[in-house]
């Protein structure tokens, strides 16, 4: 299972990936593998607040929709529009080109206390028993 | 749970498996778009056993089903097959069938699975003069083989000339064993044949089949096929509380048939119209509109999806449902209530998809198109 080891994972199977000015986010290759087809992402609005655990953004797939929830609180900086014309990017390439959107966080380190690689693992593992 | 005789190859493929009323079924085999394309490209193979399988037999069957459903079965020929509904005294839709004329006191009525066993029973409490009624559906399968090139597959397969069967046409395929039919139906909108047999003949076809390339098709693009072609699901867009006219059904009412369950209830809606009216809609880039979302025109609710989905063949989300008649003629705008936001509309003449008809002309056939479904 792809689970790169400079992210950081949630519960929920969002990966964060902290940058110089923002925190990117996307859905982890296990969310897309149950997912499937995605043909549809709700992305927030640039500018919006979020708060850590509240639903930022949905991904539909053919079958139902999922919320997706806000890792860290902050602000939206910038959003993924490739995903309203091509919601595939999110299975072709989860880690890369379908990320879903970027906040500004409002603390710094507030990412570092999310699940490492390994912890997400073991999550993972824990889920399919 | 109900498991079908090709539970084990559903496995064996490690197709995604979902509970379909009470059945362990495939939702989908690689995903849900993909087996999708297949079909309308190529071919695809569904498993479709959980659906029930009722023979009726004797000199009373044809008039003992003619007096439960809408269609005229007397106008059925032998080798021939009617998509009908059998109603209950209020008019009311109690399952939509299609009825095999597979010899000439011999039907072969396939239910939905839901409904099987109070088909099974209905049938037989109605029963008039000298006829027979059997839930045959244990020990037995039905395989679909669907897309352009579904005659040239089972062709191969079963050694026949199954291409040249019209739609709606059923013939005995012995090549493939005792007790085995194929019919030029299906549930997808693209070309194709069902094909009812033993559970180990069904086996041993299906295991042909894919060995020849089909592509194993879930119920999941089973959805997505068969809304693209505006077919009805009985128990989502339609119930024992819907009318024939309420859901666009009305051309299957014969109504110079003396008699039928409900044919006075019919008759008068037929001319006095009925409240609602069953119609398909289009949508630009957006989410999918699902059973129960509410459809708004000019900022008032007039109706309810009733089945929604993606369409792979027009990239956009579709849907049907119903709403109040002044608002159904095609090119009316309307919005879908989609997790409280409303997104644009539009009505459109169904189906959404002529699969069959773009098949022709993309393969440059000059086969006349026929029939309706």
């Amino acid at each position: 299972m792809n689970i790169p080891g400079d992210l950081r994972y949630t519960k929920t199977h969002e990966w964060a990936k902290p940058l110089e000015a923002d925190v990117l986010i996307g859905i982890t290759a296990h969310a897309q593998e149950e997912l499937r087809d995605v043909v549809f992402v709700e992305l927030p609005v640039v500018g919006a607040a979020v708060k850590r655990g509240d639903q930022a953004a949905v991904v539909e797939s053919v079958k139902a929709a999922f919320d997706i929830y806000a890792p860290v609180s902050g602000t939206v900086t910038r959003v993924n529009s490739a995903l309203t014309k091509s919601p595939q990017l999110v299975n072709q390439d989860c880690y890369g080109q379908g990320w879903f959107f970027a906040v500004k966080p409002d603390r710094p380190d507030e990412v570092k206390t999310l699940m490492t690689a390994e912890e997400y693992a073991k999550t993972i593992q824990a889920e399919a028993h | 749970m109900h498991k079908t005789a090709l539970h084990p190859e559903h496995l064996k493929l490690g197709a995604k498996m979902t509970e379909f009323h009470g059945w362990d079924m495939p939702l989908y085999y690689t995903s849900i778009l993909e087996e999708h394309h297949s079909v309308r490209s190529a071919v695809g193979v569904f498993d479709i056993s959980h659906m029930g399988q009722v023979w009726v037999r004797g000199p009373g069957a044809c008039g003992t089903l003619n007096e439960l459903v809408v269609s005229d079965l007397t106008q059925v020929g032998p080798d021939r097959a009617c998509y009908t509904l059998l109603t209950n005294e209020q008019g009311g839709i109690l399952d939509d069938l299609i009825i095999y004329r597979v010899g000439d006191q011999d039907y072969l009525v396939i239910v939905n699975c839901a409904n099987r066993e109070a088909d099974a029973s209905w049938l037989s409490a109605h029963r008039r003069g000298e006829v027979e009624v059997r839930d045959i559906s244990n020990g037995r399968s039905i395989v679909a083989v669907q897309g352009p090139h579904a005659s040239r597959l089972l062709d191969e397969v079963a050694g026949t000339r199954v291409g040249g069967l019209g739609r709606f046409d059923v013939v005995p395929l012995p090549s493939l064993g005792e007790w085995v039919w194929a019919a030029r139906t299906g549930y997808t909108g693209s070309d194709g044949f069902e094909v009812f047999l033993p559970d180990q003949a069904a086996v041993r076809l299906w295991r042909r089949l894919l060995e020849r390339g089909a592509q194993p098709v879930g119920l999941g693009a089973r959805d997505t096929l068969r809304l693209e072609a505006g077919l009805r699901l009985y128990g989502t867009d339609m119930d024992a509380a819907t009318s024939p006219y309420e859901v666009g059904l009305g051309w299957t009412v014969a109504v110079h048939k003396p008699s039928f369950l409900g044919k006075d209830v019919l008759m008068r809606q037929r001319e006095g119209g009925v409240a609602r009216k069953f119609i398909g809609f289009e949508m630009g880039e957006g989410p999918v509109p699902r059973h129960g979302c509410a459809i708004v025109a000019e900022q008032r609710r007039v109706g309810t999806v009733t089945s929604g989905t993606f369409s792979a063949t027009l990239n956009k989300p579709i849907g049907m449902g119903y709403v109040e008649p002044a608002c159904a003629s095609p090119g009316t705008p309307l919005a879908i209530d989609i997790r409280t936001k409303p997104y644009p509309a539009v009505v459109v003449k169904l189906p959404f998809v002529r699969a069959r008809e773009q098949a022709n002309v993309a393969a440059g056939s000059s086969t006349p198109l026929t029939g309706r479904l």
